[in-house]
């Protein structure tokens, strides 16, 4: 099936291969989040170093899309600061794999696609709210990440 | 219905007018999820416009013409399922909305006031959620304890683990699936239940995927307690039976309270109405339950050892070969004469919303997923499988898509 809109060499080849897959002991932020439709199911790690993330790790079991997406985003998200990525976009991460065409075909599949998006928004947000006591640098993540499927 | 002839599938195929949709860039539909649900013929969808064209009325109380009209038909429809499944009274078939209903129904109204602290509830691992999570709230409000049974390499019960159960003695009920939704497995269910009689525990026997599958008669099973739905044997959804014994349903608390399951009230007690209408409080779904009737006359008319053998000719055709495509592996029995015509299945490294999305683009629909059965997809040690599931109209040409798109999966997935 050459051409297939999904299921690219890449995604194939994430899905196989992720990236950083694995676990951080006792991480800064630490987020479990799971599709129950689907049972796509990952642990989120990231720890901080003041407000520059240092290190990202993912584990879990996850459908290709699911599994190629959270590669892509501790890939993106390396080394950037808690700021930058706060504002980060779905549709960036989903340009960044060719997947901006499921918002719109695929409202089952977006899910798998934005399942680590939505925990690392809620990572960062209970980091900001429970362990910095920073409400306001939380912002509204919370709901940005309930809102994003 | 055509003549008899022909294969089953191409006698009732014409009956059902969606199969004839196509989807996904004009494929023609494949649809393989009747564990879910089934497609419902002609002679049900034009029950339910007849019902509300010609007949619709509340039941049981107003003396107008409409109300006898509609009253009389429900109740037609309880005793062609008492019939159906060879109850001989037809007061003990209670309608519900569906077999969750039905079990939570019991787990309430027998459960509460049967099962105390100390006492055991034994259930399986290839449960359904419905027949799991009920229990788990009876046990831990009563403090009694939930056992499993666990099954084998095959996806079949352990029952010697059963045995282990009763022989404490403190086994008040056993909840079994009398088909497992998701490895199509065949629970020996007179084995099961006598086993529990001589030890004097109950058995509630989740029906879901066996009566719309093959002849079930209660009479002859034994049990206690047996549920089923309706949209899972070409029947509307919104309507399920739970059958108990009559003097079970007697010794038992209301489940609900409400209009039509009272005979006195006063202002601070209340009588209870005859069996069935004192677990049928409110006004029920009277169109789907008059319309259920179509369905138990369309598998009536066909014949539910035809049903069976159907399911079991196309089993084994699919299981054949199904293992051929590469890196497939099927869970379950494996077995037609052990299994219903279900067959859950993965490919080595492929989550199984990828098969699926794959495959729908052929028009062919299963069900990925969890299937509502957590416990059983821990034991398997994956997140979800395939399952693709079959009906009366399910015909080998349908099954060859399937298998056509499962070997496009392992090539995209160059397993």
């Amino acid at each position: 099936m050459s051409g297939d809109p999904i299921y690219t060499e890449m995604i194939i080849e994430y899905s196989r291969n992720p990236s950083n897959f694995g676990k951080i002991e006792n991480p800064q932020i630490h987020r479990h989040d799971s599709n129950p439709l689907c049972g796509d199911s990952i642990d989120l790690y990231v720890n901080v170093d003041g407000t520059k993330i240092t290190d990202v790790k993912f584990d879990g079991k996850g459908c290709a899309i699911c599994m190629a997406c959270t590669s892509v985003l501790t890939e993106m998200i390396q080394n950037k600061t808690l700021d930058e990525v706060k504002n980060f976009q779905k549709d960036e991460l989903l340009a960044e794999l060719g997947l901006e065409h499921l918002i719109k075909t695929s409202p089952v599949r977006i899910k798998c696609a934005l399942l680590s998006l939505k925990a690392l928004k809620y990572g960062i947000y209970s980091y900001f709210t429970e362990k910095m006591n920073d409400v306001k640098a939380a912002g509204n993540l919370k709901e940005e990440a309930a809102s994003l499927y | 219905m055509q003549s008899t002839t022909q294969s089953l599938d191409t006698q009732c195929r014409s009956d059902f007018p969606v199969l004839e949709r196509r989807v996904r860039d004009d494929k023609a539909l494949v649809y393989l999820d009747n564990a879910a649900t089934t497609q419902k013929p002609i002679q049900v969808i034009d029950a339910i416009t007849d019902y509300y064209k010609n007949h619709n009325s509340n039941i049981h109380r107003a003396v107008h013409a409409l109300a006898e009209e509609s009253t009389e038909a429900f109740e037609v429809t309880r005793t062609k399922i008492a019939k159906f499944l060879n109850v001989e009274k037809s007061e003990e078939i209670i309608f519900v909305k569906g077999t969750t209903e039905a079990i939570n129904l019991v787990a309430n109204a027998w459960g509460r006031d049967n099962v105390q602290k100390g006492d055991i509830v034994v259930t399986t691992e290839y449960e359904h959620h419905s027949n799991i999570v009920p229990w788990q709230l009876l046990t831990q409000e009563t403090g009694a304890e939930l056992r499993y049974v666990d099954i084998d390499d095959n996806g079949e019960l352990m029952l010697e683990q059963l045995d282990e159960h009763l022989a404490t003695g403190k086994v008040k009920l056993v909840a079994v699936s009398h088909v497992s939704n998701v490895l199509g497995t065949i629970t020996d269910i007179k084995k099961v239940i006598k086993k529990c009689k001589d030890a004097g525990a109950k058995v509630l026997v989740d029906g879901a995927q066996a009566v719309p599958h093959m002849k079930v008669d209660i009479a002859n099973l034994d049990c206690d307690f047996y549920a089923f739905s309706a949209h899972k044997m070409l029947g509307p959804t919104g309507v399920g039976v739970l059958w108990a014994r009559k003097e079970l349903l007697e010794n038992m608390k209301p489940y609900q309270g409400g209009g039509d399951m009272i005979r006195e009230v006063h202002k601070q007690e209340t009588t209870w109405n005859d069996l069935p209408y004192k677990f049928e409080a409110g006004t029920p779904n009277v169109a789907d339950v008059i319309c259920f009737a179509a369905a138990i006359d369309y598998l009536t008319k066909i014949g539910m050892d035809n049903v069976r053998n159907h399911e079991i000719e196309l089993t084994k055709y699919a299981l054949e070969k199904m293992s051929k495509v590469k890196g497939l592996i099927i869970y379950g029995p494996k077995d037609t004469q052990r299994q219903g015509g279900v067959i859950s299945f993965n490919f080595k490294d492929v989550h199984p919303h990828d098969v699926a999305t794959i495959i729908d683009k052929n028009g062919v629909a299963i069900r990925s997923g969890h299937h509502c059965a957590q416990v059983l997809m821990e034991k398997l040690d994956v997140a979800a499988t395939n399952r693709a599931s079959f009906y009366i109209y399910t015909t080998k040409q349908e099954v060859d898509v399937l298998i056509d798109s499962l070997e496009q999966v392992a090539k995209v997935f160059k397993l």
